[in-house]
């Protein structure tokens, strides 16, 4: 049965994926080793400590995120967290850098690694690299490939594999995205974070609402529209002419119809993106994909999503639409 | 420092490239990448086809280096990688770490979208066999600084100093979505677009240039004030990247002040004209790689991170 693994930007949130049926958390410290590294959210080593036992005591997995790239005035930093992860003893560290694993695998053999999506892998000859250097258990994989592309990495690749099911949705490769960094300096490589809220502003104008990023201008809003977070990718801009969502739109990846599909194809676990969101979220997405998971691995064949399940999704998806993203041809 | 040309990241017609390639063999550049960075569609020319490229400019007495795609997803693209990772005429550009699995053993260069942000990194893969390596483009020039002074021996530096910066790869190719197509029946519109397909904010704002699955900046980068500081710092190697027009000039201007016959200044003020939308300078200052001036931000700063109150009800932060 594939595992089901949820979001913790924070001690609520980490008891509303436990309470509401997640196999596994995942969540990082607070500061820039991790890709959400964002105001206010993430765990002091006191909340983590309660996290953990909270977790523990109801059989559930913890996967600590410490998935950007450390620089060379960093390293201290990164190599640091690995040790307190290693001692705190986590179920595994997600992490990216090539560097970082290298000092995980050597330091801490036993320590199980699996390779962040910010790690880039979308073959299984690069999934054999960091397999063979540094003995990775599972790799999570960048939202670019079909779904036929998706089985045949899975048949060959050397560890198990995991995919994103539901949240916001990375259009990019990631780890390999610097549009934020071009834009505000600041990249979910380096910083943690994408599109930081830092660089953003909200500007009324007689054109309307608009949304600026780094001073760029990111969207603007009719009257009638409703205002969304200017993430670089997801604005509206002009392409030979036309002006729309060159990019995408703001929409969120939700792959609860194929889930027959990837439990078929041997996918090992099924991840929700959002440790920016909130307790609420966590605690709806989780259940909605705990129902989902069930009723797939009970009876495949006649598996349907069903209809209130998708209208929950709906109610807290960016933008409030849902998209299959690049598992669907079309899509891409 | 040597004068590298990086790979054509555009999909140029056959007839273009070759004569491009042509023209390079009498131009004062030191070493040559070829090959397909970008799409595995971009079919004009073959494996065996970069190969005799590679052939006649090698007679030229320049260094070639055969460079391979960035974003590998299908069984054909590993295919592909395999057949020039086991050549054995030619140095490979590693740009994603299925290439580096193929290579490691042998010598070969590790691109820009190799992530090797620390001495770690940079140690481990040139236990590996790495003969060169390419700075990823957001490292400032600090960062560069404190990673040549922990390099490991025999390592070559190399740095993206001139040509619009490759920002992104994406499953989804934005060319063909601006002529509400499928990436399958794209109709090779990339063609059309010798330079890239420039998207402009709403406010007119000449933003970034669609290549296909990869999105560029729109604004040129141009590091050629920094040649010293390049020099001080111990780059073995500065990376032209090529544009439709006026290579040829790029090429002697960097040349020349390379050789001292030229200052920066004068330079810069040569290649303005040719850039299709501007310059910046990157991350070189440690700020955003639209920038240009030496670290002024030339943009607007953010002034309110909030939403008005009045707007308030009808955003959506996305749990922000």
């Amino acid at each position: 049965m594939m595992e089901l693994l949820a979001p913790a930007g924070n001690l609520p949130s980490l008891k509303a994926a436990v309470d509401n049926g997640a196999d596994a958390v995942y969540f990082g410290f607070r500061d820039a080793t991790n890709a959400r590294h964002f105001a206010g959210l993430n765990f002091t080593d006191s909340k983590m400590e309660e996290g953990i036992r909270y977790a523990r005591q109801r059989g559930v997995k913890l996967l600590l995120a410490l998935n950007t790239y450390p620089r060379p005035d960093g390293w201290e930093c990164w190599k640091s967290a690995i040790d307190r992860a290693a001692e705190m003893g986590v179920d595994a560290v997600i992490t990216a850098d090539m560097g970082v694993l290298d000092y995980a695998s050597e330091q801490y053999p036993e320590l199980h690694l699996h390779l962040s999506v910010q790690g880039s892998a979308t073959n299984y000859e690069a999934l054999r690299f960091y397999q063979e250097r540094f003995n990775i258990r599972r790799a999570v994989i960048p939202r670019v490939l079909s779904l036929a592309q998706v089985e045949h990495l899975v048949r060959h690749s050397p560890v198990e594999i995991e995919v994103f099911g539901f949240g916001s949705l990375c259009v990019m490769v990631e780890g390999r995205c610097i549009l934020s960094s071009y834009v505000t300096g600041k990249s979910p490589n380096t910083f943690g974070a994408c599109s930081p809220a830092s660089h953003v502003e909200w500007r009324e104008t007689s054109a309307g609402l608009e949304t600026r990023l780094g001073g760029v201008l990111i969207e603007r809003y009719g009257k009638d529209e409703n205002a969304g977070y200017p993430t670089l990718c997801k604005g509206r801009f002009c392409v030979a002419g036309h002006t729309y969502h060159a990019i995408e739109e703001p929409t969120s990846l939700n792959t609860l119809e194929l889930l027959p599909k990837l439990q078929k194809v041997g996918i090992a676990a099924v991840k929700i993106e959002g440790r920016q969101r909130s307790p609420v979220y966590v605690a709806q997405v989780t259940r909605v994909w705990r129902a989902a998971l069930d009723a797939c691995a009970r009876d495949p064949e006649n598996y349907h999503p069903e209809a209130i399940w998708m209208s929950e999704l709906g109610k807290v998806s960016e933008g409030t639409q849902t998209t299959l993203g690049a598992y669907s041809r079309p899509w891409q | 420092m040597k004068l590298s040309v990086g790979p054509v990241l555009y999909y140029w017609p056959r007839e273009k490239l070759l004569e491009f390639y042509n023209d390079l063999i009498d131009l004062p550049v030191d070493i040559v990448y070829l090959g397909e960075n970008v799409c595995s569609k971009r079919n004009l020319m073959r494996t065996k086809d970069w190969l005799e490229v590679g052939e006649r400019l090698a007679a030229s007495g320049k260094e070639v280096v055969l460079s391979t795609l960035a974003l590998l997803e299908a069984e054909s693209d590993l295919k592909r990688l395999r057949r020039i990772c086991a050549n054995e005429k030619f140095l490979v550009e590693a740009n994603d770490m299925g290439a580096v699995q193929l290579l490691q053993g042998k010598p070969f260069v590790a691109g820009h979208s190799v992530n090797i942000y620390n001495g770690r990194s940079l140690g481990l893969l040139a236990d590996l066999g790495l003969k060169r390596w390419v700075l990823p483009l957001e490292l400032s020039a600090e960062t560069l600084g404190d990673l040549q002074r922990i390099r490991p021996e025999g390592v070559e530096t190399e740095l993206f100093v001139y040509g619009r910066l490759p920002l992104a790869y994406s499953a989804r190719c934005f060319t063909a979505r601006a002529h509400k197509l499928t990436k399958d029946d794209c109709q090779y519109r990339c063609l059309d677009y010798p330079d890239g397909l420039t998207l402009s904010t709403q406010d007119d704002d000449r933003f970034l240039s669609l290549n296909g699955i990869q999105t560029q900046s729109a604004r040129t980068l141009n590091l050629l004030n920094e040649i010293d500081t390049m020099r001080e710092l111990g780059v073995d190697v500065i990376r032209i990247s090529p544009q439709s027009h006026r290579t040829d000039r790029v090429i002697d201007v960097f040349r020349r002040c390379l050789d001292g016959d030229l200052e920066p200044e004068e330079g810069t003020r040569l290649l303005t004209p040719i850039m299709p939308s501007g310059a910046c300078n990157g991350y070189w200052y440690g700020e955003a790689g639209m920038e240009q001036g030496g670290g002024q931000r030339n943009s607007v700063q953010a002034a309110d991170p909030e939403p008005p109150k009045s707007v308030l009800r009808n955003v959506r932060l996305n749990g922000r």
